[in-house]
C-alpha cells in the first residue's frame, strides 16, 4: 500500500440536543476545523466523503443536505451510509486510487428521530422486522448468548460503563462523564435483559471530520501525520440466528488482515492503545475478543486485571467510547479520531503515555454485523 | 449557543414520513408464509452442499454461494440458545412489554429462528424447550406464530 496519512481531525462536542444547529451547521463546523487542524485550505482537498443514512435523517439521498457545507461543491463527492470507519475507508482507497486529500465527514441527530423505529428498519420485512426488533433488543439477545456460553457475570459488564464513564471525565467532547459504580450500573433500570439503563448509549446529536492525504499532501500540512499502517473490514451473515453470536468472526478476520498488512504479530504487545465502538457495554470485552486481546470468554476479566483501564497495558476508549456518545455513524469516525489524536500526543487529558501505535474499529449493523479495524502510527 | 437563542425556545418542525410499501414475499418466502397460514407447518430449506438445514427458508445459501431446492418439514418444538425479556416500549412492538425475544433452534434445523415469548417469562432460560403456538386467525405472516410457550 502507498503511504497515506490523517492530517486533520475534528469533532464537535457531543450533546443530546443540538438546538442551535442543523446537519450542514455542524458539517461546515467540523470541515472548516478538520482543514484548520491539519494547515491546509479547502483548495487542497480535491475528494469528499460524507457519512449519514437516510433513515435517520428524514429525507433522501442524506449527504447531498451537506455537500455545501464540506465543500463538496466543485468535487468528486459520494456518500456512505454506514459506519464512518467504513466512509473513511472509502476515503482511503480514493487517496489510493490518485487523489490527493479526502475529507470524510459524518453527522448524526439522534434527538431528531425515533432510534428504534429507525433501527427496527434494519431487519428484514419479511421475517424479523414484525416482531419489533430494534437494535437494543437484538443487542441484549447477543448478551445473553455471550454471557450465558461464558458464565460473565452482569457485574463485570458494569465495570465497562464504569470505566468509560470515568475515561469521559477526561474528554471535552464526551457526553456523559460520569462517576458511577458498578452498584448504580447493577440498579438502574432493566432495558432489555441483561441490559440495564447504564449498560445503553445515550442518544447523541454530533458531527465528526477526517482528512487523509497522500505523502505530498500530508508533507504540507502542519500536523505530525498519522500514517495508515493497516485496515480490513469484514462482513457475516444477516440474518441473527444464522450466526455464532458470541464468536465475531467477522470481526477476528478484519483484524487478522489489518494486523498483518501493519505486521503486527502479538496485537497486545504492539498495540499502545484502542478505541472500539461499543454502544452497550458487553459489546467492549467481545470485540477485544474478536481482536485477538485474550481468548474467548476471557474480556470480561480484562479490566479487573487491569488491562484495559489508563495506566493499564493496554488502555481501551480513553475516550469513554460510546457509552459516554453515541452519534450512530459518527461514533466510529470518532473512535479513529481518538486514535489519531493519541498517536499526535494531543489527546489532552486523555492521553496514553507515549501511545505510537493505536488500534480503532468500528461496526455496521446489528449486533456487529460487519467490522472494520484500523491501525495507525506515528511512524511511517 | 448564541446569547439571544439561549433566552428563546428553539423552534422545530414537525413532520413523519409515512410511505406506503408493498414487498412482495418472493417464492421461497410465499410458500413459507402459505404453510404457517394453511397447514400451521414451519417448512425450511437444506443446502444440499454444505447441508444447512434453513428456517426461515433460503432460496440460496450464503455460505456455499448455491441454489437451495430441497424443501423440508421443521418441527414446532426446538431449544432456547438466547433471549431477552424487554421492559421498554415502543410504537413496532406487536405485544406489551414484558415479553420477551428467543432464538429458538427448532428440531431438525441448523440455524436460530426468531420468536417471540408472551408467558412464564421468570422462567425461561437457555436449553430449555419450546412449542410454537398458532393463530386463530392467520393472514400469511411470521405473527401468525403467536409465539412460542415453554413446554
Amino acid at each position: 500500500m502507498d503511504n497515506a496519512a490523517i492530517v486533520g481531525v475534528a469533532q464537535t462536542k457531543y450533546e443530546r440536543r443540538k438546538k442551535d444547529q442543523i446537519f450542514a451547521d455542524m458539517v461546515f463546523d467540523v470541515t472548516r476545523a478538520a482543514l484548520d487542524d491539519a494547515g491546509l485550505g479547502i483548495g487542497d482537498i480535491d475528494s469528499v466523503v460524507t457519512v449519514s443514512n437516510d433513515f435517520f435523517d428524514g429525507r433522501t439521498i442524506s449527504g447531498m443536505a451537506v455537500g455545501d457545507a464540506c465543500g463538496g461543491e466543485d468535487k468528486n463527492i459520494s456518500t456512505v451510509s454506514g459506519d464512518g470507519t467504513f466512509g473513511a475507508f472509502y476515503g482511503l482507497m480514493r487517496v489510493l486510487s490518485g487523489y490527493k486529500a479526502t475529507i470524510v465527514v459524518a453527522h448524526y441527530k439522534g434527538s431528531e428521530g425515533s432510534v428504534p423505529i429507525t433501527t427496527n428498519g434494519m431487519f428484514d420485512p419479511i421475517f424479523h422486522r414484525h416482531l419489533g426488533l430494534d437494535a437494543i433488543s437484538s443487542a441484549a439477545i447477543q448478551a445473553n448468548v455471550y454471557m450465558t456460553r461464558y458464565g460473565i457475570r452482569e457485574e463485570d459488564m458494569a465495570q465497562v460503563s464504569v470505566k468509560n464513564h470515568g475515561n469521559a471525565k477526561n474528554n471535552p467532547f464526551a457526553q456523559l462523564p460520569m462517576d458511577i459504580t458498578v452498584a448504580d450500573v447493577m440498579k438502574s433500570r432493566k432495558i432489555a435483559e441483561p441490559l440495564k439503563l447504564l449498560d445503553c448509549c445515550p442518544i447523541s446529536d454530533g458531527a465528526a471530520a477526517i482528512i487523509i492525504a497522500n505523502e505530498e499532501i500530508a508533507a504540507k500540512g502542519t500536523k505530525k501525520p498519522v500514517w495508515i499502517k493497516g485496515v480490513a473490514h469484514c462482513c457475516e451473515e444477516y440474518f441473527l440466528g444464522d450466526r455464532d453470536l458470541a464468536n465475531p468472526v467477522a470481526l477476528r478476520d478484519a483484524a487478522k488482515r489489518a494486523y498483518a498488512m501493519a505486521g503486527i504479530k502479538d496485537p497486545v504487545a504492539e498495540i499502545d492503545v484502542a478505541e472500539v465502538l461499543e454502544p452497550f457495554s458487553y459489546m467492549e470485552p467481545l470485540w477485544l475478543e474478536g481482536l485477538g486481546f485474550c481468548k474467548p470468554g476471557e474480556g470480561g476479566q480484562l479490566i479487573g486485571k487491569g488491562m484495559t483501564t489508563m495506566g493499564g497495558k493496554l488502555p481501551v476508549n480513553p475516550s469513554g467510547g460510546a457509552l459516554s456518545a453515541n452519534p450512530i455513524l459518527v461514533a466510529g469516525l470518532a473512535r479513529l479520531i481518538e486514535a489519531a489524536l493519541q498517536v499526535r500526543g494531543e489527546a489532552g487529558a486523555r492521553q496514553v503515555k507515549n501511545a505510537d501505535t493505536a488500534l480503532a474499529h468500528g461496526f455496521n449493523g446489528p449486533c456487529g454485523q460487519s467490522h472494520c479495524v484500523w491501525i495507525v502510527s506515528g511512524k511511517k | 449557543m448564541a446569547e439571544w437563542l439561549k433566552n428563546v425556545e428553539p423552534l422545530t418542525l414537525k413532520g413523519q414520513i409515512a410511505v406506503p410499501y408493498t414487498w412482495w414475499v418472493g417464492e421461497t418466502g410465499s410458500r413459507f408464509l402459505i404453510s404457517l397460514r394453511d397447514d400451521q407447518k414451519i417448512l425450511g430449506t437444506r443446502c444440499k452442499a454444505c447441508g444447512t438445514v434453513y428456517v426461515p427458508p433460503r432460496k440460496n445459501c450464503g455460505r456455499c454461494f448455491v441454489d437451495i431446492d430441497e424443501w423440508v418439514d421443521v418441527a414446532d418444538e426446538g431449544v432456547i440458545e438466547g433471549y431477552t425479556i424487554v421492559h421498554y416500549a415502543y410504537p413496532v412492538q406487536p405485544v406489551k412489554p414484558p415479553f420477551a425475544y428467543v432464538l429458538i433452534k427448532l428440531d431438525g434445523t441448523d440455524v436460530g429462528f426468531l420468536h417471540l415469548i408472551k408467558n412464564d417469562l421468570g422462567r425461561i432460560k437457555n436449553g430449555l424447550r419450546v412449542k410454537a403456538k398458532f393463530k386463530g386467525e392467520r393472514t400469511g405472516s411470521i405473527l401468525d406464530i403467536d409465539s412460542f410457550e415453554l413446554i
